[in-house]
């Protein structure tokens, strides 16, 4: 701890985010600043690199009317902390913590560091709970369960937010439907305000609790690397120590990478894929891991990101470098979203790698694996007779090729497709069963 | 030596502390977070920080230890897990909660421990600095205990004793120890390498098989997200014949060793019946983890393997991801401004590779014993695309290339091993030896099943133009044929019994195939229709 604050007037170099501050005598990583220009304005700012007495301080403002001379950089001696209480519940923060919904800020009763820190892996306990998302194409073929990160790889003009919408309405995360014990953080990076207003909606119909950070597209870019850690430091605090279950929603987090390849360029480091910077797996993976559940505890945190692919290109770094830290992938196919298909997902390269330890016998159904098994058998070689359907037509195909194109086109149909209708487990097992059994592919 | 921080920039800090020397062990600031030397320049030298530097503060003290970083290694260390420092996590967990505090550390082996020991010299004999002076007892491995100074022994006990207290005090007065360290950059000494010449059997047909591995060879696994990497890896882990496995999650998920752990401690190993976790040591050091540390994981996890093998044990070293390894290498070369090669990574990554690749191998011990020490790595290659340059530093090196293949992966063909772009460089040795203790018609049948599944492959293409009603009756035998090799045979789900599977039992299944597929095809020139000929048997 320092005695007293340190302030310099000692910037050499302003580049628009970035400032070089001389002379310092003592300073942190990550430390944070406040900058205020001739003006009196005030700005936050965060140590980056430290070289000897030379410091260089990136802000989290746009740094307009800074200069040389009368500019202020004042050193805090602490790291970005997070003010958590229980009473941010149901309010509304911008990508800096400040809320936004008119009310004054909530009086905190803790601070924690923002950057969180990994969990011990003996301490996990395994995500074994079902959660029901009445989406028979997520329910019944990529289960999610609680404490998993399963993200929503969309495509532009996709869907994606109706679905969320929508799991974030119906599902409940808490076997005990105890609508107390739940919570939804909801993160909004570099959205536009139609698509905010339409989440808020959602939000306010729902009973849930909800703690929301929004980051519009005409937000500082800065905050958009800082809005998640928010979110999560506080979802860390709802779940590990008021033990709720907490489902974070973070859209969209191809926003959240492009900020990040912004200002990796600002501080000119080496880019790596299409520009990105080289540590973005482990970036994204400081936020990812922090999902998940603790032995002993009974709170629980299971995220839902929503990244937009590029391009619809399911191997640009930001979908890749995620499907590579989370727990399996929801893909949505632009396909299936012109043949009016709702929700359009393409269960192929579609997965959830927890699936095994929630569905079963005491959960989900004793046939709950052998009837996604045999849908996807029948499914995947549908869609390989596809291929050969727009060359010979499906009349000039054996008997047998024809019944597996029919069930291809039913299960895609009846299954997949649900428009408004939300099913329950069994209703979803159900349908596929029924499915199968009328093409008599029920047995192997 | 001690000196004060005088740079910070991510992982890497400068410090002034003098007459430090190359790869010698730093502690830095208030909460003494651990480091390496990395490079020296006159006056200032910068260290690789295994710990979060963030709160690290300019002027904050830091100590050189005058050595390097080590592993420790002696009895308990099966059965644990360790992060890339060697911590023990599950005693991390019992003293700080379930969050890894930076700067807290713990001994790796618990000293508190007792373990049987075994003298083999009295008191009263004198011993030369490195000679073997009792074992020690852990499960069905005896650790040797050597002498670190030589003279003559006036005390050495016997039976049960703990770690912390020595086994032995010589005339000088020095204590002798039952643990010791080793440098995890430095190989361990051995006699002389020997060729491998043993199959190193995984229980997966298609790899036992068509592809199989050596006791002593190494082996990647590279594949995109989803093509099951991790699980066919944990199941290598489960069903190998091998006495000792050290697994690194290295920069991968933490849910999955969670699992692992969980599962291992459950599950016997099928060749003796044991607990499959008391053969087993874990090094987890997954993505959220410092990234310094990731790099060091698998060099803490392969020491820990040679000492077992020196032992004359066979071992196993698993590695998920040398990706995520590769990338560790690339941010601390890019924070220590190196000079970047292809895609950012440093022009080095190729040969440190290389270098760590030549750890495995089968040799002859400093005791004579014969050890083995083999190497599988699963690479996660960016977007699927193995022209990167990681994939192709292992592929230089690496004993068998089994690719993964996101197409077989998507239609939920597990494991995903792709059978026409996959090889093994030690396919011809193994195949004799199995050809010997499993079956006279190993490679027969190999070499006839290689055959149909390319042909099918071929004839697909075909197909795909003229239809399957356009073909001729023996190349749609052949379809059917490739169709039930690949369905009974190279797929194995590792969620039932069929998970392991025997070579006998490999030879038995894969025999039964192509005795069906010769009798068959003679049936279509004697006039018998295809509907009868193709009855497909439940899979």
């Amino acid at each position: 701890m320092r005695l007293a604050e340190h302030r310099y007037k000692t910037i050499s170099s302003l580049r628009s985010q970035l400032l070089l501050v001389e002379k310092v005598a003592e300073v942190r990583l990550g430390e944070v600043v406040r900058v205020v220009g001739p003006d009196g304005r005030s700005q936050e700012g965060e140590v980056l690199l430290v070289d000897n007495h030379t410091v260089l301080v990136q802000i989290f403002g746009e740094g307009r009317s800074l200069d040389l001379i009368e500019t202020t950089v004042i050193f805090t001696d602490t790291v970005k902390q997070a003010p958590l209480s229980l009473n941010m519940l149901d309010r509304v923060f911008d990508g800096s913590f400040n809320p936004i919904d008119g009310l004054p800020a909530p009086l905190p009763v803790k601070w924690v560091p923002v950057s969180g820190m990994p969990i011990n892996p003996t301490s996990r306990a395994r995500p074994e709970e079902f959660i029901e998302t009445g989406f028979s194409a997520i329910d019944g073929l990529n289960t999610l369960v609680k404490g998993q990160k399963l993200p929503i790889f969309s495509c532009a003009g996709l869907p994606a937010k109706e679905i969320v919408a929508d799991i974030l309405k119906n599902c409940t995360v808490s076997s005990g439907s105890d609508v107390e014990q739940q919570a939804v953080v909801f993160v909004a990076l570099g959205l536009s305000h139609y698509e905010y207003s339409y989440y808020m909606d959602t939000l306010g119909e729902t009973e849930t609790n909800f703690v929301a950070f929004i980051n519009l597209a005409s937000d500082p870019v800065v905050e958009r690397l800082l809005a998640p850690r928010f979110g999560l430091t506080v979802a860390e605090y709802l779940a590990f120590e008021k033990d709720m279950d907490v489902l974070v929603v973070i859209t969209d987090m191809t926003n959240y990478c492009d900020a990040l390849r912004e200002i990796s360029t600002s501080r000119e480091e080496l880019p790596g894929r299409r520009g990105y910077p080289g540590y973005m797996y482990s970036d994204l993976a400081s936020l990812f891991e922090r999902a998940g559940r603790l032995k002993g505890r009974p709170g629980s945190i299971t995220m839902l990101p929503v990244v937009t692919m590029p391009e619809d290109d399911i191997t640009h770094p930001i979908p890749d470098l995620t499907g590579y830290i989370t727990e399996g992938q929801i893909v949505l196919a632009r396909d299936l979203h012109r043949q009016g298909i709702f929700p359009p997902i393409d269960v192929l390269p579609s997965l959830s790698r927890l699936m095994q330890q929630g569905i079963g016998k005491g959960s989900t159904g004793e046939n709950h694996r052998r009837t996604a098994n045999l849908l996807y058998l029948h499914y995947a070689k549908g869609c390989d007779l596809r291929g050969l359907e727009a060359i010979v037509g499906r009349e000039g195909m054996s008997g047998a090729d024809r019944n597996i194109l029919e069930f291809t086109d039913s299960f895609e149909r009846e299954f997949i497709h649900q428009g408004d209708l939300r099913r329950d487990i069994a209703a979803t097992l159900d349908s596929g069963l029924s499915i199968l059994k009328r093409y008599g592919l029920e047995e192997t | 030596m001690k000196g004060r921080i005088i740079g910070i920039s991510g992982p890497t800090v400068t410090v002034d502390i003098p007459d430090l020397k190359l790869y010698d062990r730093v502690l830095l600031g208030g909460e003494r977070l651990q480091g390496e030397v990395v490079r020296l320049d006159t006056g200032r030298a910068m260290v690789q920080v295994y710990e979060d530097t963030r709160g690290l503060a300019l002027g904050e003290p830091a100590e050189g230890l005058g050595f390097p970083l080590s592993a420790k290694l002696g009895p308990g260390l099966l059965s644990g897990i360790f992060d890339g420092l060697q911590r023990p996590l599950d005693r991390m967990a019992a003293a700080h909660g379930p969050f890894i505090l930076p700067g807290k550390h713990l001994p790796p082996l618990n000293l508190d421990e007792g373990w049987d020991f075994t003298p083999l010299k009295k008191s009263g004999e004198s011993v030369a600095e490195g000679e073997a002076i009792g074992t020690f007892r852990e499960g069905s491995h005896e650790h040797p205990v050597h002498s670190s100074a030589a003279g003559e022994l006036t005390t050495i006990v016997s039976g049960k004793v703990k770690l912390e207290e020595p086994v032995a005090v010589n005339a000088e007065n020095i204590k002798l120890y039952g643990h010791g360290e080793w440098p995890i950059r430095l190989p361990r000494p051995y006699r002389k390498k020997l060729a491998p010449t043993v199959p190193l059997i995984t229980g997966q047909r298609v790899i036992d098989f068509l592809f199989p591995l050596a006791k002593g060879g190494t082996a990647i696994l590279p594949g995109g997200f989803g093509t099951g990497k991790t699980i066919l890896e944990q199941a290598i882990a489960k069903y190998a014949d091998i006495d000792v496995v050290v697994y690194v999650g290295c920069g991968e998920r933490g849910n999955e060793m969670a699992e692992m752990l969980e599962e291992f401690g459950e599950l016997a190993d099928p060749w003796t019946g044991r607990r499959l976790m008391d053969r087993t040591v874990m090094v987890a050091n997954t993505s959220n983890m410092p990234v310094a540390a990731r790099e060091a994981s698998i060099y803490t996890a392969v020491t820990i393997a040679e000492y077992y093998r020196d032992m004359g044990c066979h071992v196993l070293l698993l590695a998920d991801s040398i990706s995520r390894w590769a990338e560790a290498l690339r941010e601390i070369s890019s924070a220590m401004e190196e000079m970047p090669g292809e895609e950012g990574y440093p022009t080095y990554l190729a040969s440190r590779l290389a270098t760590f690749f030549s750890r495995a191998g089968v040799v002859e011990t400093m005791s004579g014993e014969i050890g083995s020490l083999s190497i599988i790595l699963s690479v996660s290659p960016p977007g699927g695309d193995l022209t990167e340059p990681a994939t192709q530093a292992c592929l230089r090196t690496s004993g068998a290339f089994l690719m993964l293949d996101t197409d077989l992966a998507h239609r939920r063909h597990f494991p995903a091993i792709n059978w026409s772009q996959s090889f093994s460089l030690y396919d011809a040795d193994m195949g004799a030896y199995f050809e010997k203790e499993t079956s006279p018609n190993w490679n027969r049948h190999r070499q006839r099943c290689r055959n149909i599944l390319q042909r099918a492959e071929k004839l697909r293409e075909v197909a795909a133009i003229v239809g399957a009603e356009g073909m001729q009756d023996s190349d749609q035998l052949i379809l059917e044929a490739a169709e039930r090799i690949r369905l009974e045979f190279l797929c194995q789900n590792s969620y039932s019994d069929d998970a392991f599977s025997t070579p006998e039992l490999t030879a038995e299944k894969i025999g039964e195939i192509i005795g069906w597929t010769d009798e068959t095809e003679t049936k279509p020139a004697a006039g018998e229709p295809l509907e009868s000929i193709i009855r497909r048997p439940k899979t």
